[in-house]
């Protein structure tokens, strides 16, 4: 089942502080993937592609030129008044404690959030369409969106983007064909060659994301073009793929290696994240690179090494092959904690009642920051606010914000919205109570004792930061870091979703409706009789009745005309 | 009559309290026999919490009181304990309070010149009858079910208490407060609408109004009551609203009442029937099940249309068992009522497999939701068919007296010891 979040109006945006990315001059095409060696083994690579369209929609404009920009999506925006668009579709569950922070966090499973123009009206009728249009353009089953897992937020998601939508769909190859399809070289030429499904799915963690927002031309946002972002990240176990050997290649991973460049491309780097590797006492990267780089992510500077795929020195001299193999050296050291970590589970015994349980750490040792709870629980769970306890360090934590829509069976899922101030180094419990629903017979999954999931609960925060965080949006900064613009120095925005809960709901015996219907109807035949006798009947005596040979002579006598017995 | 009465009453506040204090409060409140959708306590503290966070409580699905019950709750919350403890005392002091009144009106020598001299042995004395009042008390303030509804805190006992003063006051012959009583008891489920027939032939009775749709008097005396209930009806339902500022709980209360889409287990008929329906049936047997309730009302009121008492027992006895989200609570109702035709024990024929079908039913129910719910081991049909036996236990059981007061009837009219043609004794049945 999936959650949807729709956002309709930004009227309380005010017009040229959207936090929109600026640019100059016209770059229509980057791609650049990002490889980074994770402190549990593990490579983190993300790849993100992005396309700029120069089309102004509120120009009653038919004509549509759409160069590298995909057809599809640009006729989506435009019949459908989407503002914001944001679709990801994830398989497995990004575990934040081994592997750290990600550059664009997923929950597990799909999730769409839309921001509609000011201008529309029909927000459900539109939701629903373009929830149907774009499984079809995703082939994925998304049209299983409904109002039934459908929340407006009202605070957690701000201008970039609103809309929740998890589900558990597996993510498999035929969702990644049209993604790929999406992009300006397919994948032919450039970073895309490197997308063969065998190796991607063969993974710990794989997410694929398509984020469509406005950007602004220029400082006061007079014009605007649209930015389409591509994203994949794909978390690599290479203890189980790489024979236990320490050292990764393109090759060993994608099972392919790069030979050019995405000629519409202006600009195709590859970004390896050396900052563990100061003094190549861990790793060494052939071929070596002079080109290095420097950039603030998510709160921490770190150091690449960069190969710059449109030089033609990049790639090798024999075969013309970029195959950058590394062999590990030593083993690495301590990992920077994630400030940020949230866990959640279900507690309790028997299909008739339960508590979900919200664990939230905050590792900072001496800052406290507030964060956004939002969970999206289905109406089959039926929650009760007035259980609701958060907890930090044993004591009580009241929460500043709650914003809390109960469901409507059938209709919509609970909303609840919190803020919470997290105190330093802590852990902050939050604890809920549900019941759990019988459902009718055919609301029931094909296979209902694999129980219901419940979508991840997404906690959003502003994080103090111990590096300065850059907040000059210009154009040279690379991809992977300007997703979120920072506005301010000290903090950035970070964003965790907990695991997807599975929970069991009592289940009727499917093979019982005939039977059902009879037995209940027989016993309300039943009393329906005994009062209906009761009620048209009266006493008499009985008389007992003559034996057979009586009556037949009674009946004789009787056509005789005579007197009977 | 005051001194044991009293002596009752504290027996039934101990145990109440008793059972508060301890442990077993928060395992029967939870219990889905005890508690329904509709009367769970800890709906209405949910719903009371929705009202402090300031969103509409009748905006979800989790809360389908009535705004008056909010608003009684809302300074009461406190004192929720003492509250439902009086209701339940103060419901069974009425219900003793109006047998003692019914049974002075009934004059021992009246009687006796009207019926064959074989039958005094049938009409009661004042002696036997000297208890009876007292054994109802006994009935309702130490049924278990009363006792578990009481503790579990299910506003079921403010139902009960507004129709035992409904029964009151149309005893006594007040014709507005029954009026008053009965809309109030309407308004809070939507079943005891039908105890208007028995109410209107009681009054009609008392005031020498012969009941026949030719008369004039007849008419005007059911416009008058009609008026009145209708009025006080009205007068509630626009200060429900005012209450909150939105009509949001008709959906929420009267809706949820009819249309029954909360299917949460309960010891009634509903459930499991509209979890297995096809969806295409469901609406039909939805109205069809909810036309049984009110079904019986005309029928069972021309017949029984000199005994309005027994009609209201009938009424409630058939309200009780189908309704769409009954509770035990319910049952001790109706069941409070049964030492009032004590005298009717001699016609009864089935009264020994009832009972102990009754009580093998109520000892089963929660061995069984335990297998269900909590070990896997059994499945729903396990506890649907002990819903099934205890429902038939219970229609056996009304459908049983209701012979047995018919079959007094009969030989109240036609003598007690009868004869057939050839001078044996004869059998009675019903053709």
């Amino acid at each position: 089942e999936a959650n949807a979040v729709i956002i309709p109006q930004c009227s309380h945006i005010p017009p040229g502080r959207r936090g929109c990315l600026m640019e100059t001059t016209v770059s229509p095409n980057k791609e650049e993937l990002v490889i980074r060696p994770l402190h549990s083994g593990d490579i983190y690579t993300s790849f993100q592609f992005r396309t700029l369209w120069e089309t102004d929609f509120t120009r009653e404009n038919k004509v549509s030129h759409y160069r590298l920009f995909p057809k599809s999506l640009g006729q989506v925006i435009s019949k459908f008044s989407v503002r914001e668009l944001h679709i990801s579709f994830t398989q497995g569950y990004w575990r934040t404690m081994q592997w750290g922070q990600p550059y664009l966090p997923s929950p597990p499973g799909a999730e769409l959030w839309v921001w509609f123009q000011d201008s529309l009206t029909d927000v459900d009728g539109t939701w629903k369409e373009l929830t149907n249009v774009l499984s079809g353009i995703f082939c994925a089953s998304l049209n299983f969106i409904d109002s039934t897992n459908t929340v407006q937020p009202s605070a957690s998601f701000k201008p970039l983007g609103i809309g929740n939508v998890t589900d558990h769909q597996i993510v498999c190859t035929e969702n990644l064909t049209p993604w790929k399809k999406l992009l300006p070289c397919g994948s032919k030429a450039g970073l895309a060659v490197l997308l063969k499904s065998e190796k991607l799915f063969h993974s710990s963690f794989h997410s694929q994301a398509v984020h469509i927002r406005p950007v602004c031309k220029d400082d006061q946002c007079k014009t605007t073009s649209w930015e389409l972002r591509q994203t994949l990240n794909v978390v690599f176990d290479l203890h189980n793929s790489g024979q236990g050997k320490n050292e990764w290649s393109l090759f060993k991973m994608f099972s392919r290696t790069l030979t050019e460049a995405c000629p519409v491309a202006s600009s195709s780097k590859i970004y390896i994240d050396i900052t563990d590797n100061s003094q190549g006492e861990q790793f060494e990267l052939s071929p070596a690179t002079p080109l290095l780089s420097q950039a603030v992510v998510l709160g921490d500077r770190r150091t690449f090494s960069v190969y710059d795929l449109t030089q033609q020195i990049t790639f090798g001299t024999i075969c013309n092959v970029l195959k950058l193999p590394v062999t590990y050296s030593a083993h690495a050291g301590d990992m920077l904690r994630p400030l940020l970590h949230a866990e959640r589970y279900v507690a309790g015994y028997g299909l008739q009642t339960g508590e979900i349980h919200t664990l939230m750490y905050n590792n900072h040792p001496y800052r406290s920051f507030p964060v956004l709870l939002l969970d999206s629980v289905p109406w089959y769970l039926r929650l009760y606010i007035h259980t609701l306890t958060v907890t930090s360090k044993g004591k009580d934590n009241k929460p500043s914000y709650i914003h809390y829509q109960p469901s409507k069976d059938r209709v919509r899922p609970h909303l609840l919205e919190m803020l919470v101030q997290l105190p330093p180094n802590s852990v902050t419990e939050v604890t809920l109570q549900f019941e759990r629903a019988l459902l009718k017979w055919t609301e029931y999954t094909p296979d209902p004792n694999h129980g219901f999931y419940v979508g991840s609960s997404v906690i959003s925060s502003l994080v103090p930061s111990i590096v300065a965080m850059d907040t000059n949006n210009s154009r040279e900064r690379p991809l992977f870091s300007s997703f979120f613009p920072s506005k301010e120095e000290s903090s950035y925005f970070v964003r965790v979703y907990t695991e997807p809960l599975l929970v069991n709901l009592p289940t009727p015996d499917f093979s019982m409706p005939y039977n059902v219907i009879c037995l209940t109807c027989t016993v309300v035949a039943v009393g329906y009789g005994s009062l209906y006798n009761l009620l048209t009947r009266s006493f008499q005596i009985e008389e007992p009745s003559p034996g057979l040979a009586k009556r037949i002579a009674n009946i004789i006598r009787k056509m005789r005309g005579v007197p009977p017995l | 009559m005051a001194a044991p009465l009293t002596l009752l009453l504290l027996v039934a506040v101990t145990v109440r309290a008793a059972l508060f204090r301890s442990s077993l409060s928060e395992l029967i409140s939870e219990r889905v026999e005890v508690v329904s959708p509709l009367t769970a306590w800890k709906r209405v503290i949910e719903g009371l919490a929705l009202l402090d966070l300031g969103v509409s409580p009748y905006s979800g699905d989790v809360f389908h009181e009535t705004p008056l019950t909010i608003y009684l709750f809302h300074f009461l919350v406190d004192y929720a304990e003492v509250t439902f403890m009086v209701s339940v005392a103060g419901s069974s002091v009425v219900v003793t309070y109006l047998i003692l009144f019914q049974f002075r009106k009934q004059k021992f020598a009246l009687e006796a010149d009207r019926y064959p001299l074989d039958c005094l042995e049938l009409i009661r004395s004042p002696k036997e009858m000297y208890y009876i009042p007292l054994k109802v008390a006994m009935f309702y303030l130490l049924n278990p079910f009363t006792i578990l509804s009481c503790v579990a805190k299910s506003t079921c006992g403010l139902n009960n208490a507004i129709i035992a003063l409904f029964i009151l006051s149309t005893i006594k012959g007040n014709v507005l407060l029954s009026a008053i009583f009965l809309s109030l008891a309407t308004y809070q489920s939507i079943y005891p609408l039908t105890l208007c027939a028995p109410a209107l032939l009681y009054l009609m009775q008392r005031q020498y109004i012969p009941v026949n749709f030719r008369r004039a008097s007849f008419w005007w005396f059911i416009v008058q009551y009609a008026f009145m209930y209708l009025g006080s009806l009205f007068v509630i339902i626009c200060l429900s609203f005012f209450l909150l500022g939105s009509w949001d709980y008709l959906p929420s209360v009267y809706g949820f009442i009819l249309s029954v889409p909360d299917l949460t287990p309960n010891i009634g008929l509903f459930w499991y029937f509209f979890a297995e329906m096809f969806e295409h049936f469901r609406l039909f047997f939805l109205c069809v099940f909810q036309i049984n309730v009110f079904f019986y009302t005309i029928p069972l009121s021309i017949k029984l249309k000199e005994h309005p008492v027994f009609l209201i027992f009938m009424q409630l006895a058939v309200i009780s068992i189908f309704k769409s989200y009954p509770t035990v609570g319910d049952i001790s109702l109706y069941m409070a009522f049964l030492p009032v035709w004590s005298h009717l024990h001699r016609f009864l024929r089935n009264i020994f497999l009832v009972s102990c079908v009754l009580l093998a039913c109520s000892a089963l129910f929660p061995v069984l939701w335990h297998l269900w719910i909590y070990a896997g081991s059994a499945n729903s049909n396990f506890y649907y068919a002990i819903t099934l036996l205890f429902n038939v236990a219970q229609i056996l059981l009304v459908s049983d007296y209701f012979y047995a007061f018919l079959r007094r009837e009969h030989h109240l009219t036609y003598g007690l010891y009868l004869k057939r043609k050839d001078g044996s004794e004869a059998t009675l049945v019903l053709k």
